[in-house]
């Protein structure tokens, strides 16, 4: 079957006119009919909306965190010791962190390399590397689960108040937290879910997803991917300005 | 008329595929692997300001400088931003910069806040209760 020119144009509008790059290319993307985001598929682009909104989210809460924490005239905790691990008779500052932060990075590159194969059609591949992500992600939610216990039970640390220093810390600690926290939860249980829908072929065979009844494609494990990199991100900032201020 | 819409929408989900085959994104592996192993050196940096104790504005400048650096290398490769269109970088990249001027009325704030709170309750009461009120 030959495509007539008008075809092509519905089914790839970007293709019909020459994109052009540089500041033109924002008005010319802007002004076009029906979509402003060439070259992304219609899920991605939302996607990045969502966090964009998720972003002012975390943001409110970073700036309310730095807001009391400002504001206390009392001693805040020392982050650096309260958050410290005995190894071996010694107190090694930040430990659980820093172990938390290396498994969030790795999991990030193991989702990125899932990304990759995704495209490339390699179905087990791909599989394997999301659950890697996934288990990543489950540890990470566990250790903080662990530092949760021992923050509530050893260290009395409650939301209204803590022994250490300023009322404020418990509040804000759980809050910035525990709301990544279910964004990481969240987001292990769709790493599997996407990760099943690769194996069984869900997406070479283009089968509708069972919430959207979009047809299957490979750009999903992207999709995901920015949402699992995005989780990763809000953690930079939690580490620098809540574990390290 | 109906037809031709007809067919156009046929050879368009005719094409779906080879379209998204365009879309998607393609880059060596090797990319990503040096940007995991970026990540690791910068937190590990991070994690030495803290180690050693450092203080001041140099702990500050380190720990933002460190932070932005991880924060850019994830947008930009890991969520693949440097290949996206102009358009689409500053729909995402531009608003949260607002957020910047919360920052700084949260910081204002926050020191009236902590002057005040020194005024009235740092200070020793001004005023003795009336003995009226007292049992």
């Amino acid at each position: 079957m030959t495509q007539p020119a008008v075809a092509t144009g519905v089914a790839n509008p970007e293709q019909a006119v020459p994109l052009v790059g540089g500041v033109q290319g924002i008005v010319a993307d802007w002004s076009s009919d029906q979509r402003a985001f060439k070259n992304v598929p219609w899920g991605k682009a939302m996607m990045w909306i969502f966090l964009l909104s998720d972003t002012f989210i975390f943001s409110s809460f970073l700036i309310s965190y730095m807001t009391v924490r400002i504001s206390t005239t009392v001693p805040w905790p020392n982050p650096s010791e309260v958050f410290s691990l005995r190894i071996g008779g010694t107190e090694v500052p930040l430990l659980l962190i820093a172990i938390m932060t290396f498994v969030l990075i790795s999991s990030s590159g193991t989702m990125a390399l899932a990304v990759n194969y995704g495209y490339r059609k390699n179905k087990v591949t791909t599989f394997w590397l999301l659950l890697a992500t996934a288990a990543l992600g489950a540890t990470f939610v566990g250790m903080q689960a662990f530092e949760w216990t021992k923050l509530i039970v050893d260290e009395g640390v409650r939301p209204w108040g803590n022994p250490m220093g300023a009322a404020q810390f418990g509040s804000s600690f759980f809050m910035i937290t525990g709301f990544h926290g279910t964004h990481v939860s969240i987001g292990v249980i769709f790493l599997i879910i996407v990760a099943i829908k690769v194996l069984r072929g869900d997406l070479d065979k283009q089968r509708p997803g069972f919430l959207t009844g979009r047809r299957g494609n490979y750009e999903i494990v992207e999709t995901m991917g920015l949402y699992w990199h995005f989780v990763d991100l809000v953690w930079v900032f939690i580490f620098a300005v809540f574990y390290l201020w | 008329m109906t037809q031709a819409e007809a067919h156009s929408a046929g050879a368009a989900h005719g094409t779906e595929g080879a379209v998204h085959q365009e879309v998607g994104q393609h880059h060596p592996l090797g990319i990503y692997f040096k940007i995991w192993g970026l990540l690791f050196v910068l937190s590990t940096a991070s994690y030495l300001v803290d180690y050693f104790h450092f203080q001041g504005y140099l702990r500050w400048f380190l720990i933002l400088t460190f932070m932005l650096l991880k924060a850019g290398l994830i947008v930009a490769v890991f969520m693949h931003m440097v290949w996206e269109r102009l358009a689409l970088m500053y729909a995402i990249l531009v608003p949260p910069l607002l957020l910047l001027v919360l920052v700084w009325i949260g910081a204002v704030e926050g020191d009236h806040t902590f002057l005040t709170r020194g005024t009235f309750f740092g200070a020793p009461p001004a005023i003795e209760a009336p003995a009226k009120h007292q049992k």
